[in-house]
């Protein structure tokens, strides 16, 4: 906990003299001594620095560039997690601890707000309260959805899997993880200043002009937006450079092309987000009118930055789920993974074609002229949307299925993602999406999408790598009720949701239509079962971990490098540098292997 | 992209440092391109008279004078060169220092004739900004080039914090090529 006190109190001095500074230079030019918001964004922006200094960044780090010895790293046990740590393993459970509470506390919230719309009247709370949480769960579950499977199993599956020691930048590495504790820390700091409440997309000119607590969304948001970018150029040369002999392009593993193409787009769109909350910004605290026309701004132009990040950031959502999936289906289908090529091209493709739909999500804003070009691309990336769906029915068909836990979850993404996909159709088309623009059709789509590949995907990649990293097994019985919970209550949560949309329930809104009463207790009871289904998970997944029965090495008899070491692996990952010498999922291709890894027990089969 | 199964070739350190710095570079020139399109899209192509048109020139070609100075840094390491390679370090800081100066002028000025807060200063202050800050953490990086350097951390053979930082600088050269002509010259 040492270094964690410590950057609690280099970030204090630094948030102390960064506003100390501000008033100094206020005192100079002859301003007013005080203004809150803009001592909290100078201060922000010092104690954040002495926050990262202090965690690690100067003892392990920095004090070579001022000719300085850097200080020996002793951590080991249970004190490494509470470090500034350089194991891409022990930054991959960071990771996952820090948006696994991130996404039980985004689920609380989701609860509080079924709890209120259980009824069509105002039952429980103030409707401006509604919306406060409203805003909060959308945020909070939008970090996880961008960050916690690249976050935790990208860091932690990835070097292995293509047989390295580490990632390319251990350093790098870890202060891109020190940065996120501070995203929901300052989420739910807001609350202190006023709480906020215009969503997760924030529009202007409401979210220039509402309360102190909306400046704490701008820089969250952009503190997460530093963080993926920086992981983002990790992430694209540790692939780059680190793949071992013989891994090339044609063989590697699909969750690591999952995340290779899920990096680009951070890599390339991230910054817009973080200009337009820096122009917001700026607009809170300097007067300079981009977004309110009241000032003479242009609040569309808001939307088209937002939303020229954002609509990638959906792939950013929905990809490493859907690699996570294509993954362990292959595994378990015990078949190599059909069309491999397609759905590489179709990863990339949806990349490329991202970048070119962003104002579908703008329909209604007032440009009729460029609607039929943004509905064009959004239907066109369908395309590779389907490369990859096809390489996941076809690797399933005919294949030796084994059901166990994460392919039960892989094969609910499919179900649920399919679902997800068909209902875009009506939000991609310009007719219909006016209709259902901001109701509860739009609620249940995303839901369809994202939670499926991101969290079904997330809650997959677990159970299928539990073993890896606690050397432990879950029991499988608890994991196939779990399954059927989960599965089950999202479909009848979120099913009726379309119809609610349908028939004219708005989404960010705390009261509706009487007659919408009925539908939305069902949903909301089955979302508190849904909502329990992860206090059973937490549960299952800590037993496995205490006191499960100790895992065999290769639990699923696959064939990737990851699973080719101990578990949890040593430091250095693998005893000698592994070989590649095939594709990683020829399963029932005679005489076919694809890694050696010398000196270790050969878990090929 | 490769599909053969050549021989592993190993990435030095060297390698693996260049791709995360231009994958970085890469990565920051959206910040730039987004404030470009902010331009535009707020303010066509109008810009005041009363920009300094003598003073964008000047501090114009300062910062491309400090590119060509960073270049002979690096090139005088390269070779060994630690006088020159210390003498040009110190000349771009100090080049780096006059076109943040200039900058102060220009905004000094700018305060006066189109504030942060009219149509074309918060353009003109945001794209300014965020060059002027990118220049500023370039200087800092140079003060620690030359404070290691006299100290001899640098040689012939191992010089990548060198190149990393004026590449950087480079970087932030190329960014102002964009952005004057869209702020002082384009109408």
């Amino acid at each position: 906990m040492k270094p964690i006190l410590k950057g609690i109190l280099w970030a204090v001095i630094g948030f102390t003299g960064g506003a100390g500074l501000l008033t100094l230079v206020r005192l100079a030019l002859g301003m007013s001594l005080w203004d809150l918001e803009p001592a909290i964004s100078v201060g922000y922006i010092f104690g954040l620095t002495g926050w990262l200094l202090g965690v690690g960044v100067w003892d392990y780090w920095a004090r070579a560039w001022f000719g300085l010895p850097l200080k020996k790293f002793e951590a080991n046990g249970l004190s490494r997690y509470f470090s500034f740590n350089l194991d891409h393993k022990v930054i991959g459970l960071q990771y996952l601890a820090v948006f696994f509470f991130m996404l039980l506390t985004g689920g609380l919230f989701a609860m509080l707000m079924r709890l209120e719309l259980m009824r069509p009247g105002r039952e429980f709370m103030d409707p401006a309260v509604y919306n406060q949480i409203m805003s909060l769960h959308g945020i909070f579950m939008i970090a996880v959805a961008v960050a916690v499977i690249i976050g935790s199993f990208g860091n932690y599956i990835v070097p292995l899997m293509i047989g390295a020691d580490d990632m390319a930048f251990p350093r790098l590495n870890a202060l891109s993880f020190w940065l996120t504790p501070l995203v929901p820390l300052l989420l739910l700091s807001s609350l202190f200043f006023g709480g906020w409440d215009s969503g997760w997309t924030a529009y202007a000119p409401l979210s220039v002009t509402n309360r102190t607590g909306q400046l704490f969304y701008n820089l969250a948001f952009m503190t997460l937006g530093l963080s993926s970018i920086v992981g983002a150029v990790n992430f694209l040369t540790t692939v780059l450079t680190k793949r071992a002999p013989g891994l090339t392009w044609g063989r590697l593993p699909i969750f690591v092309w999952s995340i290779i193409a899920t990096a680009i787009l951070s890599l390339l769109a991230t910054n817009f987000i973080f200009v337009v909350l820096l122009l917001a910004t700026l607009e809170r605290i300097a007067g300079m009118a981009f977004f309110n026309p009241a000032g003479g701004g242009n609040p569309i132009l808001y939307q088209h930055l937002f939303w020229f990040y954002s609509h990638p950031a959906v792939y950013v959502m929905a990809l490493p789920g859907l690699g996570v999936v294509l993954e362990v289906i292959a595994h378990f289908s015990r078949k190599p993974l059909f069309a491999y090529k397609w759905a590489v091209a179709g990863f990339l493709g949806i990349t490329a074609l991202s970048f070119t739909v962003w104002a579908h999500h703008m329909f209604t804003t007032g440009m009729p002229e460029s609607r039929t070009a943004f509905m064009f691309t959004t239907e066109l990336i369908s395309i590779p949307t389907g490369f990859i769906f096809l390489s996941a029915l076809g690797t399933i068909w005919q294949g030796r299925l084994r059901l166990n836990t994460p392919m039960l979850f892989g094969l609910a993404v499919i179900v649920n993602f399919l679902i997800g996909g068909i209902t875009g159709i009506f939000l991609a088309d310009v007719p219909t999406d006016i209709q259902l623009q901001d109701t509860f059709w739009v609620v249940a789509h995303f839901h369809y999408t994202i939670v499926s590949t991101q969290i079904f995907g997330l809650v997959a990649a677990i159970y299928y790598w539990l073993p890896k990293f606690t050397g432990r097994m879950y029991s499988e019985r608890l994991g196939k009720i779990h399954f059927w919970w989960m599965f089950v209550t999202f479909n009848t949560t979120f099913l009726p949701m379309f119809w609610l949309g349908l028939n004219g329930m708005n989404r960010r809104v705390a009261q509706y239509p009487a007659p919408l009463g009925d539908v939305n207790m069902w949903v909301s009871l089955n979302a508190f079962l849904l909502g329990a289904s992860f206090a059973f998970f937490v549960v299952l997944i800590a037993l496995a971990w205490v006191r499960g029965p100790r895992a065999v090495s290769n639990p699923w008899a696959a064939r990737t490098l990851e699973w080719q070491t101990a578990s949890p692996p040593p430091h250095d990952n693998f005893p000698r540098e592994p070989k590649v010498v095939g594709a990683p999922y020829d399963y029932g291709v005679p005489d076919s292997t694809h890694a050696i890894v010398p000196a270790a027990d050969s878990g090929n089969d | 992209m490769t599909t053969t199964t050549v021989p592993h070739t190993r990435y030095s350190r060297l390698n693996i440092n260049r791709i995360g710095l231009w994958l970085f570079i890469l990565s920051e020139s959206g910040i730039f391109i987004a404030l470009l399109a902010v331009r535009f899209y707020l303010e066509g192509t109008s810009r005041p008279e009363a920009l300094n048109q003598t003073l964008g020139l000047i501090i114009t070609a300062i910062l491309l004078l400090s590119s060509l100075t960073a270049y002979r840094a690096e090139t005088a390491i390269a070779q060994g060169d630690q006088a020159g390679f210390l003498r040009n370090t110190l000349a771009t800081l100090i080049l780096g220092l006059v076109f943040l100066a200039g900058v102060g002028i220009e905004w000094s000025q700018a305060f006066r004739e189109f504030p942060p807060q009219s149509g074309f200063g918060r353009v003109f202050f945001a794209m300014t900004g965020m060059h002027a800050f990118h220049v500023l953490t370039g200087l800092i990086l140079f003060g620690l080039l030359y404070f290691n350097g006299r100290r001899g951390a640098y040689s012939a053979e191992s010089h990548w914090g060198v190149e990393a930082i004026v590449k950087y600088w480079h970087f932030v050269d190329v960014v102002w090529v964009f952005f004057y002509p869209a702020l002082y010259l384009l109408s």
